[in-house]
């Protein structure tokens, strides 16, 4: 079964001017020990998808419909109290700047160990322990000494490594990462995504991965959510999506991606910018921007449909489309 | 390009063992009871490049490498400590003293949305640099050049009446090339220009910068951290550690045969999209405090090569082939 499902989720921010859907119909699944990771362009709503899987939405925003399930329990119709006991115990949270996540009064190791405490059967003394085993285990060097300095004492990567010692030390289930690596230097990325992989693979722990950064995907993530304007554009494993993107806007995404290994003369660009909330299209969300649209695309929306090795959210994939 | 800068063409910026130190002590009471002396930052240490015209060099390197600070010298908004820079042959502080020749040097930021104030409506953004110079006088004739600028960007005449905010991020990055381009220079630096912005929108920009590259003969300082971004633009690209550069060379022998052990382990550490599945060797360790540098190569401690000299003794730039290198291991062959 799998650990995490999303069902239909729509998330809804009611302002003056009416009211605007952030995420619609936003459906994926994630299993134990699985990696997804979900890409997008600023906007797109990766991030808003975390954080109503985890019960943080920004006010006014809220879940108009839909469910997210844990183990099959539903979890986002809790209480604040009982979500509160889910974050940290059964899903771990790590955020991109990790000077926002620590509480810069309180030693680091004063805030491993109420983590532990709190959500482990454990006294102060063995908390510390496993506190310290936590801080050597994502690369701390020094980790006993090192257990009572303030996070201003630690550089960038440090501080990133203690934020994700934090998320991983109540031993969750899911980790939920908004582009946690994206505040590092490449040299530090590095290091950092290593260990998360090695964390998850050994922990048999399930991660969503959010970022802006294809590279970061292809390395760690099993398979790919692409996000637009609010949706789930295209989804399937990540060495399919990569190489052979089906929905026009993921390949117009990978064809962007500046290459490494060569240089090309002209880069491939998706004219135009995402739609704003406010202003999304009729029909298919892309279809403005898109290079194969036709009649269908600009009335009616699609759902995500078998494209092969991938389920994308396209007509061209429809029974008796223009493919 | 090496061969037509050494054929007598003037290089279009040219730096000879540029310098800039920041003073960063602590107020004087606050040293005197702490017995502390005056504490230096080398934000960048003894560099010296050349740009041919028309062609785009790049500076490369971590977050406090100096990159930056490198571009804020090369036009003049910081002064150097030590070295000279000469624009098109003249020493840039008699430049700089010049309008005709200030107007042919512009820069590009990296927050689009910092770096156009907000209370004015693009057209006014746009001939800024048109008014300041006295490039036109006539109002319809500036605001029929804002309307050409607009449209080389890929923009529309009509947006001129906008203010910044009814912008995305990278038509703001358009407008910002836009007023870079009003005064008709023939030098960009280019601070991050991308890197604020979506990877699809990034792909627009950089198309769009190389095309006005082509067809207005402009040369480029391109500052990034992005290697991926420098390859695709550059004609020949620097690495730069600490507030120096430890490798130059042509853009297509960097990425064939990266000689630094720096160089070969930024390489290593960038994830690549046909890297799927594959395993990763990290540079241990992180960039040190640029207040109290290593002794010696300021690399070794996190370089796989290092040995007793490298503890030592400064490695300096010496030729390797078509490159240009700093490190005591490439230079004895032990790389």
């Amino acid at each position: 079964m799998s650990l995490l499902q999303v069902k239909n989720l729509r998330v809804e921010f009611p302002t003056r001017r009416g009211t605007l859907v952030a995420l619609d119909d936003v459906s994926f699944e994630i299993a134990p020990g699985e990696v997804l990771g979900v890409v997008g362009e600023s906007g797109a709503g990766k991030s808003m998808t975390g954080a109503a899987i985890i019960g943080l939405l920004e006010p006014p925003g809220r879940i108009a419909s839909g469910q997210v399930l844990l183990e099959g329990r539903r979890i986002d119709n809790l209480p604040y109290e009982k979500m509160r006991r889910i974050r940290g115990r059964e899903i771990g949270a790590i955020f991109q700047d990790p000077l926002t996540t620590l509480n810069p009064l309180y030693t680091i190791g004063r805030q491993l160990v109420e983590t532990i405490t709190t959500h482990l059967p454990v006294g102060p003394g063995e908390a510390r322990e496993k506190a310290i085993g936590w801080l050597e285990l994502v690369g701390i060097p020094a980790a006993r000494e090192r257990i009572d300095s303030y996070p201003h004492e630690f550089s960038g990567g440090m501080r990133q490594r203690v934020v994700i010692a934090l998320a991983l030390c109540a031993e969750p289930k899911l980790i939920v990462a908004d582009e946690p690596t994206t505040a590092l230097d490449v040299s530090i990325q590095a290091q950092v995504i290593a260990m998360l992989k090695t964390l998850a693979r050994e922990k048999g722990t399930a991660m969503m991965l959010v970022t802006h950064d294809m590279g970061v995907i292809a390395e760690t993530a099993d398979r790919v959510a692409v996000m637009y304007a609010g949706r789930i554009s295209e989804i399937g494993p990540v060495r399919e999506l990569v190489r052979h993107a089906r929905h026009p806007y993921s390949q117009g995404l990978m064809g962007s991606i500046p290459p490494l290994d060569r240089r090309v003369e002209r880069l491939t660009q998706i004219d135009g910018a995402m739609p704003r909330l406010s202003a999304i299209p009729r029909g298919c969300a892309f279809n403005p921007r898109c290079p194969k649209v036709f009649d269908r695309c600009l009335v009616e929306r699609p759902e995500l449909l078998d494209a092969g090795t991938t389920r994308a959210s396209c007509w061209l994939y429809a029974e008796g489309g223009a493919a | 390009m090496r061969a037509a800068a050494g054929s007598g063409a003037t290089p279009m910026l040219e730096a000879q063992d540029i310098a800039r130190h920041f003073d960063v002590s602590k107020p004087v009471l606050q040293r005197l009871i702490a017995r502390e002396g005056r504490r230096t930052l080398r934000a960048v240490d003894g560099l010296s490049f050349d740009i041919p015209k028309g062609t785009t060099l790049s500076l490369v390197g971590e977050s406090g490498c100096g990159k930056s600070t490198v571009a804020r010298l090369v036009v003049g908004l910081y002064g150097t400590t030590r070295g000279t820079v000469l624009f098109d042959g003249q020493d840039l502080s008699q430049a700089r003293a010049d309008s005709t020749q200030r107007s042919r040097m512009q820069m590009i930021f990296q927050d689009p949305y910092a770096s156009l104030n907000p209370r004015w409506r693009v057209v006014d953004i746009v001939a800024e640099p048109i008014r300041a110079f006295g490039l036109l006088k006539d109002r319809k004739a500036i605001l029929a050049r804002v309307g050409e600028l607009l449209t080389q960007v890929g923009l529309s005449p009509l947006d001129g009446q906008k203010y910044p905010h009814e912008f995305s991020g990278g038509q703001r990055q358009r407008i910002s090339i836009a007023r870079a381009l009003s005064s008709n220079p023939e030098f960009l630096v280019c601070d991050e220009p991308t890197s604020a912005l979506d990877v699809s929108v990034q792909a627009q920009i950089l198309n769009l910068m190389k095309e006005l590259q082509q067809r207005l003969g402009l040369t480029y300082l391109f500052i990034s951290h992005n290697l991926a971004v420098v390859r695709q633009v550059s004609d020949r690209i620097g690495v730069m550690y600490l507030g120096k550069l430890v490798e130059l060379a042509p853009a297509e022998s960097l990425f064939e045969r990266p000689r630094h052990p720096y160089t070969r382990a930024l390489m290593e550490a960038i994830p690549d999209l046909e890297m799927t599945g594959r395993q990763r060797i990290p540079v241990g360790g992180e960039v040190p405090s640029p207040i109290s540098p290593p002794p010696g190569c300021t690399f070794h401690p996190r370089c796989p090569l290092a040995n007793a000299r490298c503890r030592v003794e400064v490695p300096v730039m010496k030729p390797a082939l078509d490159a240009m290198v700093a490190c005591h291991a490439v230079e004895e062959g032990r790389g």
